[in-house]
């Protein structure tokens, strides 16, 4: 990668306020946490480039991730500051880091099991409502159920505890 | 910053000159720092036709979705409708946004989605009827994200890395979609006399308009959907324990910009604050 062999101390002040920057609609993680963050480089001419991707395609996050990211960086003193989309490879739910998990924990949403691996072929239908055992992030009791695919954000559902009878957020498996 | 008023802050700019939120700092636009140069050897006008009709599609699905807030069955179904129409909308901004692209005579995703007139959309008719019964929503659904998983599933290796990062992303959310559909087939399908009615119905009301989608594109997604597309449903229905809808194929082509009456009233809904005041930002 370009930003490993140009390790300076610019690019890793660039680096460390890019990584900083939280999702406005996860506000406990930061875009490292989220692994939406792909790259950060400053170029010859002192000029940062930080590339983010889209979580999912209607995200309403993004352009303020993108604005967020863009202020950050000219707050920090980088007066050039590019701000790239990247689209391919697609992001996963798999990018979200140790520490990202553990603070969606902390904050009552509990976080995605591993993403669905895509052999080639067409995708196998899912006709049942279960799936892999999920803990619930309130009492950590693995007798929960899904109420629905699909929550407040696009990247959650909707789950119920059976044993503390709290309902709570997942993010779901992409 | 002025916390008084939360569009006032919104709004305000910051002391760099830049807006402190989305507006008016050119972030908008999904392709934002994508590299728009299309590769040589890439069929520019195809790419465009492909690009618009995709995009067009999800558009109007996404505006139908979007009718079922405060008028679905429950809480939950709302919010997985709204999810669904938001996906959608979100393909269909990056799909318009790269037609503009590869069509190269200035048009965005702005221009497109607001300023042409209905024989100018590519959309197949299935997405442009009207909502009915739930059931018959998700029988639409099913076809239409059973068919749109199929060809994005194809087009991951389109030769336009835009299209096939586009198609990368929405082959995770549109599996989703179908397999919601699906899961609603076979719930209301295998459940009450009242509710197999129903969703036999609604099966029936759509059928006719899966010929179209089948043959749109005239197989630039690839022969094999089509086959694909109807292994898949017909798993669904035998796990509703329904049988197969009979309906004949319903002649016409909204690839050709032949649609039905009801696409007109939706655009005018959709465009009609964009055309008052072209200048507007939101």
């Amino acid at each position: 990668m370009v930003t490993d062999l140009h390790r300076t101390p610019t690019v890793e002040r660039a680096r460390e306020v890019a990584e900083a920057v939280t999702d406005p609609e996860l506000p406990m993680l930061t875009l490292a946490d989220l692994g939406v963050l792909r790259e950060v480089t400053v170029g010859a001419d002192g000029a940062v480039t930080a590339g983010i991707t889209p979580t999912y395609s209607g995200c309403p996050a993004l352009a303020e991730m993108r604005a967020a990211l863009d202020a950050g960086l000219r707050a920090a003193g980088f007066t050039e500051v590019r701000i790239r989309t990247v689209l391919d490879p697609p992001w996963s739910t798999d990018w979200i880091t140790p520490e990202g998990r553990r603070k969606l924990i902390e904050h009552g949403i509990a976080p995605p099991g591993s993403a669905p691996r895509r052999a080639s072929g067409p995708v196998p239908l899912t006709l049942s409502p279960t799936r892999a055992p999920v803990a619930c992030p309130h009492c950590g009791s693995a007798d929960t159920e899904e109420i629905s695919r699909f929550s407040a954000t696009a990247c959650t559902a909707l789950r119920r505890c059976r044993a503390c009878r709290e309902p709570f957020d997942q993010v779901k498996e992409l | 910053m002025s916390d008084d008023h939360v569009y006032l802050s919104l709004a305000e700019n910051s002391p760099e000159g830049g807006a402190r939120w989305a507006f008016g700092t050119g972030f908008e636009d999904p392709l934002h720092g994508v590299d728009p140069a299309l590769r040589s050897g890439v069929d520019a006008p195809a790419l465009a036709a492909r690009c618009l009709a995709l995009g067009d599609d999800a558009l109007v699905a996404a505006q139908r979705l979007a009718e079922w807030c405060t008028r679905a069955p429950e809480l939950e179904e709302e919010v997985a409708l709204a999810n669904i129409g938001l996906d959608l909308l979100g393909q269909a901004r990056l799909l318009l946004a790269r037609a503009g692209q590869a069509e190269g005579a200035g048009r965005g995703e702005d221009a497109l989605a607001y300023f042409r007139d209905p024989e100018d959309f590519r959309n197949v008719r299935l997405v442009e009827l009207p909502n009915g019964d739930f059931a018959q929503c998700m029988a639409r659904l099913l076809l239409f994200s059973t068919w749109r998983l199929a060809a994005f599933q194809r087009l991951t290796d389109d030769q336009d890395p835009v299209l096939a990062a586009i198609a990368a992303k929405g082959v995770q959310e549109l599996t989703y979609h179908r397999d919601h559909a699906a899961q609603w087939t076979v719930r209301l399908g295998d459940g009450t006399d009242e509710s197999r009615r129903r969703m036999r119905r609604g099966l029936d009301e759509v059928w006719p308009y899966l010929d179209e989608l089948l043959l749109a594109d005239g197989g630039a997604v690839g022969d094999d959907v089509g086959d694909e597309v109807l292994r898949t449903l017909r798993e669904v229905l035998d796990a509703a324990r329904l049988p197969q809808p009979l309906a004949a194929p319903s002649p016409g082509s909204g690839r050709a910009g032949e649609h039905t009456p009801y696409l007109a009233p939706l655009l005018a809904e959709l465009q009609s604050l964009a055309r008052a005041d072209p200048e507007a930002t939101w």
